[in-house]
């Protein structure tokens, strides 16, 4: 793309199906994390900055989990799950109480210190800088369950129907993600439903009167932010199997911002917006790599996160409630 | 109640409770004494030379930390905006001063300047365009926030599309170091440190003295009730914008001053240790975020001896979950002053 001087667009990029189901991945990815940011921001009305971290969690404790310390892959994972929402638990008893920007304030803090603890102790990861190869490690391999599904599910489910080859080798991941997207969505919807969810709706528009009806808002907003870390570290060992790898720099504060451009696009206290969301967000966002602009790649980079500014200041601006959010049921804080 | 039964009364409550109800009624205090004793174990664990080099370091850390807060808290106080693209407005000064020094020429004194000027008035741009609007809507916290966030990276990715992501220097020399009882400091920090102490002293006299500064201080305590005295406010709102961005600007050359190099993420880096100083202070409090400022540049520089210098940072953030946590009103100065 560099040396490419006139602005093009390349159409056989749109067929590169390999590029196409990774970004399917990632949207699906990011689409777990930010089911998370929706249950609290849309939800419970508790400004979650932090849930780079809580997939940093959920990321690094699958891993040391099998790796390491040699749990089955599947024993795993809700263990390394309910570490995340142990987390989460323990950062939202101090913070919870706090106002809405100190609460911002302090969760990104805490996903700092949680990336910065990756990337620094060795002793807890074994990783360099924080960096981590799932690769065979004492006769264990991380993704080795995984791969033997994938297996599966490509020769079965779709090679008959011509899906087949390196172009579809992650065909199977990208189905699975998008289908525990759905899942969790449905799901989530439901439970914001149910009476449960109905107190922590009372809790988002007015939590002294949620109090005076005796319900205790400060444990409707714990169990939100933890269910929230819960997802967050789902789409933390996603990560780990989309990549092979696991490193600190995939939990920076900039991908909780990522998962709040998402959330604002589909829009508040919608689930379904979610999925919108993260669909319309990393299809424009990849499908800009088709312009071909005589820039650098890391300019290139620069060029589309510029954009994704833009899409956050005008839609606060003008649509604060998103594509598919409720304006009724939003709530900006005080 | 009677005297007598107020003495016995006192003299049962246990000593936990009565040290939590001195450090609630003199935090600063408090805070200062436990300063004191980690830097007193500091320097006989690790000796006065040591220490003396830590805490120089500390000071030019906490000197350019302490120019960032104070507009970064003169926003918050006055227009309740938690402004996430603050550090990214060091990083445009920075530029700003790079694009002049090195790429235009002129000499170094003459780019700062140009720096707080045009990033001031980028402040006063945003304010204009973004901020006023969005005040007469009424917008919420989650709002602004997001807008702040997203002009954040507007910002910090047009410095990159236009510079690139490289590492940039700035004609100044920054290695050259002045040496005095055993201790050594850059020359240019040095400088950032009399700049700083020069400029934070003027800021805090007029905040103390000027119409304006007791302008700006009524609208931070109660903006509804500041406009009906008749103040007039969108113009006190402008030049609190002049002041937080221009300061914010020079802050970001004097980092590039004292660390040597930089590229388009350094402010964000330094937002949250801007937040701490800011919360250590007080949020909306322009003398506690001098202090916060300090405090936290110290506080960093000193976990280097006991710790690798790696986990510098999240020490400064552990301070600020520890601050937002038992004193979420700050350490320094009364709740919401300025």
């Amino acid at each position: 793309m560099a040396d490419s001087l006139l602005l093009g667009i390349s159409t056989d990029f749109l067929t590169a199906w390999n590029f196409w189901i990774g970004v399917g991945i990632l949207a699906g990815i990011y689409g777990i994390f930010t089911l998370g940011l929706q249950l609290n921001v849309g939800f419970t009305g508790i400004f979650n900055f932090g849930q780079a971290g809580f997939m940093a969690i959920g990321a690094y404790s699958a891993v040391v989990l099998v790796v390491d310390v040699g749990i089955p892959f599947f024993l795993a994972l809700p263990l390394s799950m309910a570490i995340t929402m142990l987390v989460g638990f323990l950062i939202g008893l101090p913070a919870v109480r706090l106002r809405a920007d100190y609460l911002a304030i302090a969760t990104i803090a805490f996903s700092e210190v949680i990336r910065i603890t990756v990337q620094n102790a060795r002793g807890l990861t074994g990783g360099n800088q924080g960096t981590i190869s799932v690769e065979l490690e004492n006769d264990r391999f991380f993704s080795e369950t995984w791969d033997d599904i994938s297996n599966w599910m490509s020769t079965n489910l779709f090679d008959p129907i011509g899906l087949t080859g390196t172009d579809f080798i992650n065909l199977p991941l990208l189905v699975v993600i998008w289908l525990s997207l759905v899942v969790l969505a449905f799901v989530l919807a439901r439970v914001v439903r149910s009476p449960w969810g109905r107190v922590l709706r009372a809790v988002r528009e007015d939590e002294d009167a949620a109090r005076a009806l005796g319900k205790n808002a400060f444990s409707y907003k714990l169990q939100s932010l933890a269910i929230a870390a819960g997802l967050g570290g789902i789409a933390g060992w996603f990560l780990v199997l989309a990549q092979g790898s696991v490193s600190q720099e995939a939990f920076e504060p900039i991908f909780t911002f990522t998962g709040y451009a998402v959330l604002v696009i589909g829009g508040l206290a919608s689930f379904p917006g979610v999925l919108f969301g993260s669909f319309i967000f990393w299809a424009v966002y990849e499908g800009l790599r088709a312009l071909e602009l005589p820039l650098a790649s890391d300019k290139d980079a620069a060029l589309r996160f510029v954009l994704v500014g833009l899409v956050l200041i005008l839609l606060m601006a003008f649509r604060p409630q998103g594509v598919m959010g409720k304006k009724e049921e939003m709530v900006l804080g005080d | 109640m009677e005297a007598s039964s107020v003495a016995v009364e006192m003299s049962q409550r246990s000593v936990l409770a009565r040290f939590r109800a001195y450090a609630g009624a003199y935090p600063a205090r408090v805070f200062l004494a436990v300063m004191g004793i980690f830097a007193a174990w500091l320097v006989i664990k690790y000796g006065l030379h040591d220490f003396g080099q830590r805490t120089v370091n500390g000071v030019v850390t906490g000197s350019y930390l302490a120019l960032g807060a104070i507009g970064l808290t003169l926003v918050y106080g006055i227009l309740r905006l938690t402004n996430f693209a603050h550090g990214d407005m060091l990083t445009l000064g920075a530029y700003i001063a790079l694009l002049f020094n090195v790429t235009v020429g002129v000499p170094f004194a003459v780019a700062v300047a140009a720096a707080t000027l045009l990033t001031a008035a980028f402040g006063v741009f945003t304010e204009l365009v973004m901020w006023r609007p969005m005040r007469r809507r009424k917008a919420g916290i989650l709002q602004l926030v997001l807008m702040t966030i997203g002009l954040a990276f507007v910002i910090r990715n047009v410095i990159q599309m236009i510079a690139g992501a490289g590492q940039k220097r700035l004609d100044v020399n920054t290695t050259e170091t002045i040496d005095f009882i055993g201790l050594s400091i850059g020359r240019f920090q040095l400088i950032v440190v009399i700049i700083a102490f020069i400029v934070l002293v003027g800021v805090a006299l007029m905040l103390r003295y000027t119409s304006l500064g007791r302008q700006m201080r009524a609208l931070a305590d109660n903006f509804d009730l500041a406009e009906t005295t008749g103040i007039n406010t969108e113009r006190v709102v402008i030049y609190t914008w002049i002041l937080s961005a221009g300061l914010a600007g020079l802050a970001g050359v004097m980092v590039v001053g004292s660390i040597g190099s930089l590229n388009p993420n350094t402010g964000f880096t330094l937002l949250l240790p801007l937040f701490a100083a800011v919360v250590l202070g007080g949020i909306g409090n322009a003398f506690g975020a001098l202090a916060g400022g300090l405090v936290i540049g110290l506080t960093q520089e000193w976990s280097t001896l006991p710790i690798e210098p790696q986990w510098k940072t999240a020490v400064s953030f552990l301070v600020l979950v520890a601050v937002l946590i038992f004193r979420p009103q700050g350490i320094f100065g009364k709740e919401r002053t300025l």
